[in-house]
């Protein structure tokens, strides 16, 4: 079980300074994410693009963003969850919840922060009829021990570079790699295009362009696929494993289920105070959350995150007082010994004899 | 003039007819999300880089749309339901030219 005085359900920019912001409050934080690393959508699918509306950064990369937001939480030392979802909340009896991973992690903490952003990102999975009846019996989005492949025959769908590095991967550990893209081009990384045009020149994958997965088949296991080529028609392909990577796509996912107030797939929020939810204890900040007039920025998220801290160590402490301070005049205090400090202004003595005009009689 | 009419039909096939100004920068995604044809995040997830595919709708109408670049074709080489005349809307920016436009949002 892991302690802490805030939970945060989502390690995006606005999960991360959350951190710092309860820091400065002395309270410790632990950060979930789906994603294997930290940043969220920043870091996951725009870590190259650059944003302009940062107050003081005229133009910085989301992934530049993370970075400095992951150097300017370290002294407050949060600790992750990263690659689990995020499944349930469970109230206890001394107001405390306990929050679930679908790995089984459990975490326990008097306040929880959902900063979920637009929610956990699942894989995306094509529209093929009564393909979730064959998902773990030869169906699989996710790789996650490529050693379950050895010696059987893998389809892998899609054109972008998780598509082509797992079929590079896989064919020295599979019998046989298919790779079936709509197109004849792929977006991946120069290399990995070049070494998948190798390997299929020397026969070791059966690399199948302009063409697409439309049928699956099989008895309780996957046996087969049908692949309709643009021009040739369609013909059944024999394997074991089907491995569609097309990317992912944030889904709200089981927080839905939470007993939260939602609306317009946000969860709703009194913006009035303190960004607190329906359920007590429980806060939502960020793009996860809706109230008149949100907008979904992380400058915003920022603001969010710094006031609902201040409510929540006022729910962990009753009573005990405390008023804001400034960061110039406070310093960063970090929970790791280090303390920054604005330096003292100097004061230097003159030695001059002040001269006094004689006065006029 | 400053406004433009377009034809949209939501996912559920209820048609609308609205205006959307051509002086605001917008794009078809925008417009979509002003009116709320399709419910919040489920349509401009990725607020409009062309990197998820949720604004893909089909042009129904023979109007003459700016050029597919190399970001929206790629994403479209991944995304599912792609028809011919299919496009990002948020790689279409509301112009004069698109006034009478025809669509239709493709499935989630």
């Amino acid at each position: 079980m892991i302690h802490t005085d805030i939970l945060i359900i989502g390690a995006g920019p606005v999960g991360m300074f959350t951190v710092f912001e309860a820091g400065l409050l002395k309270l410790r934080c632990h950060l979930i994410d789906a994603l294997p690393q930290a940043g969220g959508q920043c870091s996951e699918i725009y870590p190259k693009k650059p944003i302009y509306d940062i107050p003081a950064f005229p133009e910085v990369l989301a992934g530049d963003l993370i970075h400095n937001l992951a150097a300017q939480i370290k002294p407050f030392e949060p600790g992750y969850t990263l690659g689990e979802r995020a499944e349930t909340i469970e109230k206890q009896e001394d107001g405390h919840f306990i929050v679930t991973t679908n790995r089984g992690t459990k975490h326990k903490a008097p306040i929880v922060f959902i900063a979920g952003g637009l929610g956990s990102f699942e894989p995306r999975k094509p529209p093929i009829e009564n393909i979730a009846s064959y998902e773990d019996h030869g169906v699989e989005y996710i790789i996650r021990d490529p050693e379950f492949y050895r010696n059987k025959r893998v389809v892998i769908s899609g054109g972008g570079d998780s598509a082509l590095d797992w079929s590079i991967f896989l064919v020295d550990i599979a019998s046989e790699v298919s790779l079936v893209h709509r197109r004849n081009d792929f977006r991946g990384a120069l290399d990995s295009v070049e070494k998948v045009v190798e390997l299929t020149k020397s026969g070791k994958i059966n690399l199948i362009t302009e063409a697409e997965v439309k049928e699956i088949h099989g008895d309780g296991h996957l046996s087969s696929v049908t692949i309709e080529h643009k021009t040739e028609g369609s013909f059944v392909k024999e394997c074991d494993h089907f491995i569609p990577l097309f990317g992912l796509s944030p889904k709200l996912g089981p927080i839905g289920n939470w007993g939260l107030d939602i609306e317009k797939n946000a969860i709703k929020v009194n913006n009035a105070l303190d960004y607190s939810t329906n359920i007590p204890g429980v806060y939502a900040i960020g793009d996860v959350n809706t109230y008149p007039g949100k907008l979904k920025l992380i400058l915003c998220g920022f603001h969010e995150a710094t006031i609902a801290v201040q409510y929540a160590y006022k729910l962990i402490n009753p009573g005990k007082k405390y008023v804001m301070k400034y960061t110039t005049v406070g310093g960063v205090e970090g929970f790791d010994g280090t303390k920054k400090v604005a330096k003292k202004s100097e004061i230097i003595k003159i030695n001059i004899e002040p001269k006094i005009p004689a006065l006029e009689v | 003039m400053s406004d433009i009419t377009l034809h949209i039909t939501d996912r559920e096939g209820k048609q609308h007819q609205v205006l959307a100004p051509i002086d605001m920068a917008m794009n078809l995604m925008e417009v979509i999300r002003s009116y709320e044809l399709a419910p919040e995040g489920t349509i401009g997830v990725c607020g409009g880089m062309a990197m998820c595919a949720s604004c893909q709708c089909y042009i129904t109408s023979d109007h003459e749309l700016s050029a597919m670049g190399d970001d929206e074709d790629i994403m479209l080489a991944e995304a599912f339901h792609v028809e011919d005349n299919s496009r990002l809307g948020c790689q279409i920016p509301i112009t004069e030219q698109l006034d009478g436009l025809i669509l239709e949002l493709a499935p989630e």
